[in-house]
């Protein structure tokens, strides 16, 4: 390793260059570089918590005696809600599709991750289209049994808590249903086998191994799912639930203190923080990774028989709920709504979102992998902290952190203009503030807890033992992230910035707020025909996000079925 | 290491874009040419994109649009000086008092909005002016509803039990009208109005307001209450025209103070670039000519004289506006918020 191949090409030049630039063994340049990124991450977070500072009155005695009793208690059961009914539905699903052989597996596994391509609004008005009094369902119900009004039977009511709780979900639990599946998949069979070896029943073995090595990456899966739901609005509010992110807007647009609400939103991110700290603390020390190397392909067990299709049935259901039955919907009205959508000039949005989507994506997926991969080669309270902290945007709700990014790129830009004003006499305008970077910025706040989740359950499964290995044979932090965790972490990176990817497609209220003047992508197309309340008008518009998060989801399947040392899932 | 030539791979055709996206992401200053105007608004761009082409046909001046269904005026602050808003355009009454009061808005003194738009309907201060009408009235089933008239007060009488639809109370449009009782009616018995309101309702208040009328023809309700250009839309739309032609309209207390109206609207920003375009477009709005297609493309009201309701508007019957002042609706918004809370409005009935 003395001798450093020639740069045969831009990506070795990269790579020589950055290893030259990290000569010590130590790398001392990873705090500081840390330390700023987290500043440019942390800015419009902390810019919120300066407008909750300084709120227009004090809403507190009427937020605790009319709103938080049963707005927190809503939220918190939303919360729990979801993420219990997302860990367990995804989580079976990937251990049944990765361990066992039925029919349909296959095709399943990649069915599996769609409802993803599904944004939340969408789902909730999907489901209160077929599920209120006036939608099929009922009415059907109604003409089969010669019922005539709402008094004559019972229905479930789809606005409800439990009802945001079920259509959360549907769309939500591919994210623990990725997680759980990446690493079922690239846990060693052998560490399995010792389970088996040891008299573990098939079910025990789950119980004591599997979901013990996987709890990182699970828990990573259902903080998504949790955060997603407490910082939705469009969803919670088409299915009338009363969650605190509603009191956000009565308070910001209602009663006029953005300061107020900036307080709630505050408030959310503290839970989230909670949650997260308390995750951690019953997680202990322990680590998680296991030692061996060996990896060979997964024996499937087949289940036969009509308990191979009860499986197979099994894995169906969410992917119908999420995707199957939204996806029909939208592709009605799309039919019937066709010329109305072409004529709304969705090609050149469709062309707007699939760009900041993959610079989101690109720019998230390196953030992250610094953030994680930091803490490994220069551990000390800045690096964990920076970890831990850099996801949180993602707690707050889109607007919110919208007004985040606004205030400070906008005093940037004034203070720009007014130095060139007094200095060079001329007026730099807005330079940040209403640009595409702005949006990019957002997105990259917005979702980078999405990519660091995968990628640091990804980085936790490399075992301590490479890295020292690498270090001993004369790598540097630079060139064994290069040669060493890279290479290993390629299924977890493109399966981070694939997400980021589709998450930044559905991304609504930011990108409603922080846009160019004339500027229209997917997800504000569709809106502009949502605020109508003539959403059918835009299902072509909300097929086309779907359609074009489907391209990802599918080579996300692929990055993590390939994802194995020993052997394709497959 | 075939994984690390995926990754190369993949880390290439991100590369692409990203240049791409590096190339173009600065030159992002907003459109500072002669011959423009630059919107900020809170209102659908489908809503006033036919009169914003005929202004362009018109004069040649190109108009630019941010749409954002809220925190506008949060970024004409922070951007302050250099905003590059000239008007903005909101769909409702608050926003523009919120907006002057913000300090992101200028007077525009202009003799022809002030002939035009009547004092009632316009900043006292010429801050902002009311480009369209709209009452939130009653829809009504035709089968199950015998009676042509009502009133906001009657909607809590105990008879519509289990029988009425209505969005969540913390919608704009609901805020205004709750303010508007709590203006005519004192805060106490506002708040049992809001309660008897409550607990009439045949589910909890949610969607928007078409779907009270999707729900009245289902039969899920007999009234709801909604706002009459949705009517028009209602009957343009093949698969909601079934819905529009199962209500009638009543206009709340026609017989009494007459029926609580809201207004869109739009005020000039505080440091318009293109002051001259701004009021050049302004004037525009209120013009016969622009007040016509809202009228008949949108199915509002006109705020001049001049220009008369839609003859589908019009077979409606006839509006008698409740004269009270936008302003003084406004200052009760919190309070009707904060009511709405209270009572929990928003949880549905009770019982």
């Amino acid at each position: 390793m003395s001798e450093r191949p020639k740069a045969a090409g831009p990506f070795e030049a990269l790579r020589g260059w950055l290893s030259a630039r990290q000569g010590a063994a130590h790398a001392p340049g990873w705090g500081l570089s840390v330390a700023v990124l987290l500043a440019l991450i942390a800015l419009p977070v902390a810019a919120v918590l300066v407008i909750a500072a300084t709120p227009a009155n004090n809403d507190w005695p009427h937020l605790a005696s009319s709103v938080l009793p049963h707005a927190l208690r809503q939220t918190l059961l939303l919360g729990l809600g979801a993420g219990l009914l997302t860990l367990a539905t995804g989580t079976a699903t990937a251990w049944l599709v990765t361990m066992y052989r039925f029919p349909g597996r296959v095709l399943l596994d990649r069915l599996l991750v769609l409802p993803l391509a599904i944004p939340t609004y969408i789902a909730a008005y999907s489901y209160s289209e077929l599920l209120d009094y006036a939608g099929p369902v009922q009415t059907t119900l109604r003409g089969l049994f010669g019922w005539t009004t709402v008094h004559d039977y019972w229905f479930p009511s789809i606005r409800s808590l439990g009802g945001a709780v079920f259509v959360m979900s549907a769309v939500l639990y591919p994210y623990v249903y990725l997680a759980a599946r990446a690493s079922f998949v690239q846990q060693s069979v052998c560490a399995l086998e010792v389970a088996r070896t040891l008299g573990r029943t098939p079910m025990g073995t789950f119980w004591a191994v599997a979901l013990p090595l996987s709890r990182p990456a699970l828990a990573a899966g259902v903080a998504l799912v949790v955060m997603e739901t407490l910082n939705d609005l469009g969803a919670v509010q088409h299915l009338g639930v009363e969650t605190l992110s509603a009191s956000i807007y009565a308070t910001w647009l209602q009663r006029s203190n953005l300061g107020g609400a900036a307080q709630i939103a505050t408030v959310i991110l503290g839970l989230i923080v909670l949650l997260f700290a308390a995750e951690r603390f019953a997680r202990g020390g322990a680590k998680v990774h296991h030692t061996t190397g060996r990896y060979r392909a997964i024996p499937f067990q087949d289940i036969e028989g009509w308990r191979g299709y009860a499986a197979a049935a099994l894995c169906a259901l969410p992917f119908v709920a999420g995707f199957v039955l939204p996806f029909l919907l939208l592709a009605k009205f799309a039919l019937t709504h066709i010329s109305v959508a072409i004529e709304g000039g969705f090609l050149r949005a469709a062309w707007n979102s699939i760009f900041l989507a993959t610079a989101a994506a690109a720019a998230a997926t390196a953030l992250a992998l610094v953030f994680t991969y930091a803490p490994r080669v220069a551990a000390s309270g800045l690096t964990r902290f920076a970890r831990r902290a850099a996801g949180f945007g993602y707690a707050l709700p889109g607007t919110v952190l919208a007004i985040g990014v606004l205030v400070p790129l906008a005093a940037f830009d004034n203070f720009v203009d007014g130095w060139a004003r007094s200095v060079l006499g001329i007026s730099t305008g807005l330079i940040l503030s209403g640009s595409i970077a702005a949006l990019v910025y957002a997105y990259v706040i917005r979702f980078l807890a999405v990519a660091l989740g995968g990628i640091e359950a990804g980085l936790e499964r490399i075992s301590h033992n490479l890295d020292a290995a690498a270090r001993a044979l004369g790598e540097t932090a630079m060139s064994a992230l290069w040669r060493v965790h890279l290479p290993l972490l390629a299924p977890s990176l493109g399966v981070a910035a694939l997400l980021v990817f589709v998450d930044a497609l559905k991304e609504l209220p930011a990108t409603l707020l922080l846009r160019p003047f004339n500027f229209e992508t997917l997800a504000t197309h569709v809106y502009a025909f949502a605020a109508l309340e003539q959403i059918e008008s835009g299902a072509l518009g909300a097929l086309t996000i779907v359609l074009a998060g489907l391209v990802p989801l599918i080579l996300l399947h692929r990055a993590i079925a390939g994802g194995r040392a020993g052997g394709s899932g497959d | 290491m075939p994984h690390a030539l995926h990754l190369r791979g993949a880390i290439a055709a991100l590369a692409v874009p990203v240049l791409a996206l590096a190339a173009t992401l600065l030159p992002s200053v907003a459109a500072h040419a002669e011959g423009e105007v630059n919107i900020y608004s809170y209102r659908e761009p489908g809503l006033i994109d036919p009169i914003l082409k005929q202004f362009s046909k018109e004069t040649g001046i190109k108009v630019n649009v941010i749409y954002s269904k809220d925190g506008l005026i949060e970024r004409m602050s922070a951007e302050g000086a250099n905003s590059p808003a000239d008007l903005l355009l909101t769909p409702e009454s608050g926003l523009l008092i919120q907006a002057k009061a913000a300090g992101v808005t200028q007077a525009l003194n202009s003799k022809t909005l002030e002939d035009a738009v009547p004092a009632s309907l316009r900043d006292p201060e010429d801050h902002w002016f009311a480009l369209t009408r709209r009452a939130r009235v009653v829809y009504a089933s035709k089968d199950r509803v015998a009676q042509n008239a009502i009133t906001y007060e009657e909607l809590a009488d105990p008879k519509w039990k289990g029988k009425i639809c209505i969005r969540s109370g913390q919608h704009t449009y609901n805020i205004a009208l709750i303010a508007s009782m709590i203006a005519h009616l004192g805060e106490e018995k506002a708040e049992a109005w809001l309660i008897g309101l409550r607990d009439n309702l045949a589910r909890k208040p949610a969607g928007g307001d078409r779907e009270g009328v999707r729900d009245v023809q289902a039969g899920l309700c007999d009234l709801a209450v909604g706002n009459t250009y949705y009517m028009a839309a209602m009957l343009k739309n093949p698969e909601q025209k079934v819905w529009a032609d199962s209500v009638k309209m009543l206009f709340p207390n026609a017989a009494d103070r007459g029926t609580h109206i809201n207004i869109s609207g739009a005020a000039l920003a505080a440091h318009a670039p293109h002051r001259d375009n701004a009021a050049k477009l302004m004037e525009f709005f209120v013009s016969h000519e622009a007040q016509e297609i809202y009228a008949e493309a949108n199915g509002e009201y006109p705020v001049i004289a001049s220009a008369k309701p839609s003859e589908l508007v019009k077979s409606w019957g006839e509006l008698k506006a409740d004269p009270i002042l936008l302003s003084d609706l406004a200052a009760l918004r919190k309070k009707a918020s904060e009511l709405v809370d209270k009572v929990r409005f928003d949880a549905g009935p009770s019982s």
